[in-house]
């Protein structure tokens, strides 16, 4: 059967999905990615870096909406985002 | 959870461009907002959509001085206090270049308070960043002309009770044609903020309210620079209509944040240049000054001094 | 008009006007300067210029912003100027510790007058010259003129804009304010006719380029603001990349360089003037209006008989050493008149030989030298005392 419209819902909408990049070296444990993210996909991890923080890891990456705001707040330029490729 | 930190590989940060990269990782304290103002700095420098070759910036001394060194611009790294007197000189000498000063409050508003008013009445074609931690970090802890009433320092052990100075009051009453204030955790509208101030023409005061996580927040019970972050959050609102000198920061009231002021004014150059114009041609008197000479009729000899006898 | 604004001819000219003449005829382009007396008039007359001349004029508020001010100027490649006296060069001394320091050319004048403090406004003195060498904190080289008439503030304010575009630091012309407000004489010859020396630019990429890589002359190349270089400098002890490096190595290869870059060319620096050298039992030696006072003492001393040379010092900073110590071996002594308490004379005992005598005529300013104590000085030395 012919539609003259695509009925809603038909297919779903793409998100935009983010990919996380964190530079663990530079990181110094401030946690204000964590804290701040909308999504809570990051979290503290148990391991620590060559100085002895906690960097951040990625504990839901398919939450992460490409908003950016881990990569503005970050005080050590250590953490980015870009858009993930499908 | 599988560990899902991905090590850097062939992407690398955007915004590493404007970076020193060779001076990576930076000196300041975890929990800093400095590193926050940075990021928002370089953000809205891409969105004004300047030339980086035409941009230079300059700061002072203290934390915040150090933004100079980290920055990938034309930077200069200055005495305490006199850097806006520099920045006057850098763009009066070439006004094809955006400049930023980017310091500290005590840099600016203690030991270099007389300059800012002074290029803010003059309204000199420079933006001001001021990373406002309410304290002299660098040094240790002292006491600064921002620290809050009732709040503890390395000079004021038993508490501060000198007023503070309000800065985006000073700023507007001295005649700034763009003054706002945010905190490191807006940094979005800061981005704007900052991109608006580049494109601007006229004297730019931006405060940033930032925690100080190692000397403020350890004398001050303030816990770490997240802590004082998650209370900026609580007690910032936005009011873009305040007037800015009705609005001063104590240890716990509102932090009013927003665009206080965005106004055209005339800069010093502008001024200085349409109000003598019409005057030279008619006050310069040129022709009588090179009349007052005779014509030379021998070849100088410069090296004419008294003659003696001796 | 404009390009007719440039002054040449003969004049009957004010000392201060023709510092800003001067400086005008080398190219000065950006005057920051703050109101004292007896250097305001060089304000004055830079401010009715430099709109002719399409350059910038700004009344700074205090000399701390105006020496501030005319850097950054500097580091935007053109050619600046601030004049002042006592109080003001007193306050500019941490912002010309950073010209040092960040090696950015450009002129101080210090109009001289009776110290310390407010001391003597509307008189003269000579007793800011060690503070030329010394004045800001930490080791560093200085140049500092000293004119004896307005025609020669003219010509040295010239010299004084070559020596900083050549060297790239601030160069102090140290008048005094006789020579400032004392209206003689000047001729300005076309500017073709002047010798002006303008700072080597760079001419590698941005990519290769280090701030202060400096070759045998140990002088860095320039890049100004704007062209992309995109360098770092700061006041802070850096390395050849401009960067802050608080290392004692650094510390050792920066701080000895900044007094060598002077030290080094003294031959090119130093300018003196000399009279009845050879063959003297007594040089006098003497500058800025010092110098011109002492002329009849010296003519009655050779009535008596005495055999007087004469030294003009018209660069005091780097001070001759050699030229004295040389001299030293030949004459009894040397009769150093100067309108301070002994300034420059430390420096000529310093460099004397041990047997040759120095007597200093000292005056702690607001009038001139009477010619009767410089007489005596002489009859002194040369008679052995």
């Amino acid at each position: 059967m012919r539609f003259w419209e695509k009925p809603f819902g038909k297919e779903k909408p793409k998100t935009i999905c983010g990919e996380i990049h964190i530079i663990n070296d530079r990181c110094k444990g401030c946690s204000f990615c964590i804290e701040y993210c909308p999504r809570d996909v990051l979290e503290l991890s148990k391991d620590f870096n060559k100085k002895g923080y906690h960097p951040p890891i990625v504990a839901k990456p398919d939450m992460c909406t490409f908003c950016g705001l881990c990569e503005m707040i970050c005080p050590d330029f250590a953490i980015f985002v870009t858009e993930k490729e499908e | 959870m599988a560990n899902n930190t991905a090590q850097l590989q062939e992407k690398t940060h955007p915004m590493e461009d404007l970076l020193r990269m060779d001076r990576m990782p930076h000196i300041w304290c975890s929990g800093c907002g400095l590193g926050s103002a940075v990021t928002a700095f370089v953000e809205g420098l891409k969105k004004a959509g300047v030339s980086y070759d035409k941009t230079a910036i300059v700061s002072g001394i203290g934390c915040t001085g150090r933004v100079a060194g980290y920055v990938r611009l034309d930077s200069y790294h200055t005495t305490h206090g006199r850097a806006i007197p520099f920045a006057t000189g850098l763009k009066l000498a070439n006004r094809d270049l955006t400049v930023f000063v980017f310091s500290g409050d005590g840099d600016l508003f203690a030991i270099g308070g007389n300059h800012l008013i002074h290029a803010a009445r003059r309204n000199v074609d420079i933006n001001v960043i001021c990373v406002n931690n309410f304290i002299y970090g660098m040094t240790g802890g002292q006491n600064a002309p921002t620290t809050p009433l009732g709040a503890y320092s390395s000079t004021a052990p038993f508490g501060n009770y000198e007023m503070p100075f309000n800065l985006v009051g000073i700023a507007a009453a001295s005649g700034a044609s763009y003054v706002a204030r945010w905190t490191t955790m807006h940094v979005r509208r800061l981005t704007d903020s900052i991109a608006t101030a580049a494109n601007k023409k006229g004297f730019c005061f931006i405060e940033i309210v930032s925690p100080c996580a190692t000397v403020f927040a350890r004398k001050n019970k303030g816990g770490t620079g997240l802590d004082m972050l998650k209370e900026f959050q609580t007690r910032a609102i936005i009011d873009h209509d305040a007037d800015p000198t009705q609005i001063p920061l104590s240890m716990d009231n509102e932090i009013v944040c927003g665009e206080f002021v965005n106004e055209d004014r005339p800069t010093f150059w502008e001024n200085v240049q349409t109000g003598i114009k019409s005057r030279l041609e008619k006050f310069a008197n040129w022709e009588e000054m090179q009349s007052n000479s005779r014509k030379i009729s021998h070849k100088t000899d410069r090296k004419y001094t008294v003659s003696r006898d001796f | 008009m404009f390009q007719k604004s440039r002054l040449h001819g003969e004049f009957f000219m004010q000392g201060d006007i023709a510092c800003a003449e001067g400086a005008l005829a080398a190219g000065c382009r950006f005057f920051g300067g703050y109101p004292i007396t007896p250097a305001s008039e060089i304000a004055e007359r830079m401010a009715y210029r430099l709109p002719l001349l399409q350059g910038v004029f700004i009344q700074y508020e205090d000399e701390i912003a105006s020496m501030a001010g005319i850097l950054g100027a500097s580091w935007a490649g053109v050619k600046s100027m601030t004049a002042t006296s006592g109080p003001g060069f007193s306050l500019m001394n941490e912002n010309i510790g950073l010209g040092m320091m960040m090696e950015a050319p450009c002129v101080v004048v210090n109009v001289q007058r009776g110290g310390p403090s407010t001391g003597l406004p509307t008189s003269w003195a000579q007793s800011d010259m060690m503070q030329a060498r010394w004045g800001s904190h930490g080791d560093y080289g200085s140049i500092s003129l000293v004119p004896n008439s307005p025609q020669e503030f003219f010509d040295l304010t010239v010299t004084a804009f070559n020596f900083s575009e050549k060297y790239r630091l601030p160069v102090f012309i140290m008048a005094d304010a006789l020579v400032g407000h004392m209206t003689e004489k000047v001729v300005i010859p076309p500017v073709e006719e002047l010798e002006i020396i303008n700072r080597k630019y760079t001419n590698k990429k941005p990519e290769d380029y280090l701030p202060y890589d400096y070759g045998k002359d140990l002088i860095p190349d320039f890049a100004k603001a704007g062209d992309g270089y995109r360098y770092h400098t700061t006041g802070l002890t850096h390395d050849k990349r401009g960067y802050p490096d608080m290392t004692f190595e650094c510390q050792n290869e920066l701080v000895p360089r900044l007094v060598n870059k002077i030290k080094n060319h003294i031959d090119d620096i130093s300018l003196t003037e000399e009279y009845d050298i050879e063959g003297a039992d007594v040089i006098v030696i003497s500058y800025g209006i010092t110098s011109r006072t002492v002329l009849p003492a010296i003519t009655m001393a050779k009535k008596k008989g005495i055999k007087v040379g004469y030294l003009r010092l018209k660069t005091v900073w780097p001070f001759p050493e050699e030229k004295i110590r040389k001299l030293s071996e030949k004459v009894a002594g040397f009769a150093v008149p100067e309108m301070n308490l002994g300034q420059i004379s430390l420096e000529v005992e310093r460099c004397a030989h041990n047997d040759s005598i120095v007597k200093l005529v000292p005056h702690p300013g607001g009038a001139i030298h009477k010619f009767e104590d410089v007489l005596h000085a002489i009859e002194e030395v040369a008679h052995g005392k």
